[in-house]
């Protein structure tokens, strides 16, 4: 862009500094124009996912409605589409409900926290408070490559790995835990567990499942977690635990009541991350979870996160105008709604954590 | 506890159990530790097995399969034209990202004023970074793909991509940009230099090996990014080589994706290859990124090369 320095010197003359302050000016001025991208990309989200949404409810765009005149007519209702318990947009006799796949996004959320929170928290505990510095410092980064993966290749990890030995393995164990199969007589014999899980789980587990969507998801958030609140435990001064030692504390103690307390809100905020991550996370859990939108507690059923319904409705160009391209956005919006929810409550959290000990 | 006389000191204290406890205790955080290894362990030793009895039950030629195009049919499938419209994409995104971020990034931390818009600026940012890179994918489908015409090509791949990975080299920059010493400036300033001229020759070159370094690791995030491309759309196979930004394609994740679902076996093989592929894709980023890190590490501090 610039010219480099032929002037020389800008002590020469008024001219050449006049020049030069015009200069910095237009840079300036560029350069701000780049940071306002970003508050564009916002603004334009925000924007396009209310402006397409808007034609699965009204049945027209808000643009359309403003500068072609178009007229609204009612499609879906609101409260079918937050209370219906069915999810078919696409279906010869269609059903609006969300529901289904909302529960399907909080139940991979909250199963892979139940994974990636105690685990997570208990490797940053062993770095933080056990580990040798070597051993942290080889750790932490072969951790990390687990959230530099590509979720494709988990994706495929469960379908190749996961699913077809673990899950099934698990199912099996618990309708028998003689491990003698399904299909071998074991009626006389049956597992302590059987009238449970054959009841909850009918035959045996299909190429998806809840429980591989959480395994899979759970897995990848786990260095969030452990990486972020090591920072935060990192940040506890050593004062506070040489003062709990002074007064005979075991480590355990140490860890448990000083550490883990002192970095309370740094540790919030790794979870609150992990937990928006697999909200948002999509391949992993379309090739894990599935494609059937159920109202499912059972752990080795087929389910559908938004995400997938996304991705399942994804036809390019195709599709525009019809209801399946509609629903895109209506859904988008939800999940990035979720999603903006739990980044404004991690923000929150980091400022009070930046506060405590700085 | 409570309060005690000297000789009742640690009376109520079973050392014994707080030692097991103790014990008990690490022995569950070290295992916790062990798991996400045993994990990644398993993951890639799971792919390398699927690819290696994929290549020998199939018998997959792997000149073949890195030159050849996809096809419907298993035999003749390759993965070309899908490592090609993947080179394009990182080409294509690390041009429109990277000048927009690092522009960014020089505004915030040299020029911007402590006022609500820098704020306002720097919150969304946060914000942009947490939101799931499906949503680029939805805002490119209407807006690029459908609402401007361009249609499901690598261009609006790429401005996905962009879109996506901006705020990491964002994040970056500001980091190195801030790690150039004052000191550093003000001997330019000294000079008679002008801001700008202090920014683009004293400051930057200092700062280019970590923005760079940012910007490699972004991209090797981007290079592995399936959603939005499935959102923007791309072809089942990518059965010709794209010859331009505005050629319809299947990049390498989303042809992994397609391969998984048919129902030919040798698919499911192909894409197992084509995984490994991907990941020495991303090693060799990785690689160059700690390249550059360690090397330009050591002389960093001296200002010789200004």
């Amino acid at each position: 862009m610039s010219t480099e320095t032929q002037s020389g010197s800008g002590i020469s003359g008024d001219d050449s500094l006049e020049a030069a302050h015009e200069k910095n000016r237009r840079v300036r001025r560029v350069l701000f124009g780049c940071a306002a991208v970003t508050v564009v990309t916002t603004v334009a989200i925000f924007l396009v996912l209310f402006d397409n949404a808007a034609s699965y409810f009204f049945g027209a765009r808000i643009s359309e409605v403003l500068f072609d005149g178009d007229s609204i007519a009612r499609t879906v209702t609101f409260t079918e589409f937050f209370t219906g318990t069915r999810w078919a947009p696409d279906h010869a006799t269609p059903a609006h409900g969300v529901l289904p796949i909302v529960w399907g996004t909080l139940a991979i959320t909250i199963g892979a926290g139940l994974v990636s929170i105690p685990i997570g928290t208990a490797t940053a505990l062993y770095l933080s408070e056990y580990a040798s510095s070597d051993t942290r410092n080889r750790l932490k980064p072969i951790l990390e490559i687990l959230a530099g993966i590509p979720t494709i290749v988990y994706g495929y990890f469960a379908v190749s790995f996961l699913t077809p030995v673990l899950v099934d393995g698990i199912a099996t164990f618990l309708v028998n835990p003689a491990g003698r199969g399904l299909d071998s007589v074991s009626h006389h014999a049956p597992g302590l567990l059987e009238p449970l899980a054959s009841g909850m789980m009918g035959a045996s587990v299909g190429r998806y499942s809840m429980l591989a969507g959480i395994l899979v998801v759970g897995t990848m958030t786990i260095p969030m977690v452990s990486s972020i609140s090591e920072d935060a435990m990192q940040a506890v001064p050593d004062d506070l635990r040489n003062g709990a030692y002074a007064l005979g504390a075991t480590k355990y103690q140490v860890s448990t009541r000083i550490v883990l307390p002192a970095a309370v809100s740094g540790i919030f905020a790794s979870y609150i991350l992990a937990l928006s991550r697999a909200i948002g996370e999509t391949m992993a859990v379309t090739m894990a979870a599935g494609f059937n939108a159920n109202l499912t507690v059972n752990p080795f059923d087929e389910i559908m996160t938004m995400t997938a319904y996304l991705v399942s409705m994804a036809r390019g160009t195709s599709a525009v105008g019809t209801v399946q391209y509609q629903s895109l956005f209506a859904v988008g919006l939800l999940l990035f709604l979720m999603t903006l929810t739990m980044n404004l409550l991690n923000d929150r959290l980091k400022q009070r954590f930046q506060e405590e000990y700085r | 506890m409570s309060t005690k006389r000297e000789t009742d000191f640690l009376a109520d204290v079973d050392l014994g159990r707080e030692k097991l406890l103790n014990r008990l205790f690490y022995g569950t955080l070290v295992v916790a530790s062990l798991f996400g290894l045993a994990m990644l362990v398993l993951l890639l030793t799971d792919v390398l097995w699927e690819a290696s009895q994929a290549l020998t039950n199939f018998d997959i030629d792997i000149g073949n399969f890195l030159t050849a195009t996809s096809s419907s049919r298993a035999e003749q499938a390759g993965f070309g034209a899908s490592i090609i419209a993947s080179v394009w994409l990182m080409v294509l995104t690390a041009v429109l990202a990277f000048f927009i971020a690092v522009g960014c990034a020089i505004y915030l931390v040299e020029y911007a004023p402590e006022n609500r818009v820098t704020r306002l600026i720097e919150a969304n940012l946060a914000n942009l970074a947490g939101v799931p890179s499906i949503v680029y994918g939805l805002l490119v489908l209407a807006l690029i793909v459908n609402d401007a015409g361009l249609g499901s090509v690598i261009l609006a791949g790429a401005i996905a991509l962009a879109l996506l990975i901006v705020p990491i080299i964002i994040v970056a920059s500001i980091e190195s940009i801030r790690a150039v010493p004052s000191s550093v400036r003000d001997g330019s300033y000294a000079m008679g230099a002008t801001k700008w001229q202090t920014i683009r020759q004293v400051v930057l070159p200092q700062a280019m090996p970590g923005i760079l370094t940012g910007t490699i690791l972004a991209l090797a995030r981007a290079v592995g990014e399936t959603a939005p491309l499935i959102m923007v759309g791309t072809m089942l196979h990518a059965t010709r080589y794209p010859d331009g930004p505005f050629a319809s394609f299947s990049a390498m994740p989303t042809q992994i994706y397609n391969w998984t679902y048919q129902a030919d076996r040798m698919f499911n093989g192909l894409a197992a290859v084509g995984i490994v592929v991907l990941l020495l894709f991303l090693v060799a980023m990785y690689a160059l990124a700690g390249y550059l890190r360690k090397r330009y590490e050591t002389d960093g501090s001296s200002i010789s090369n200004v």
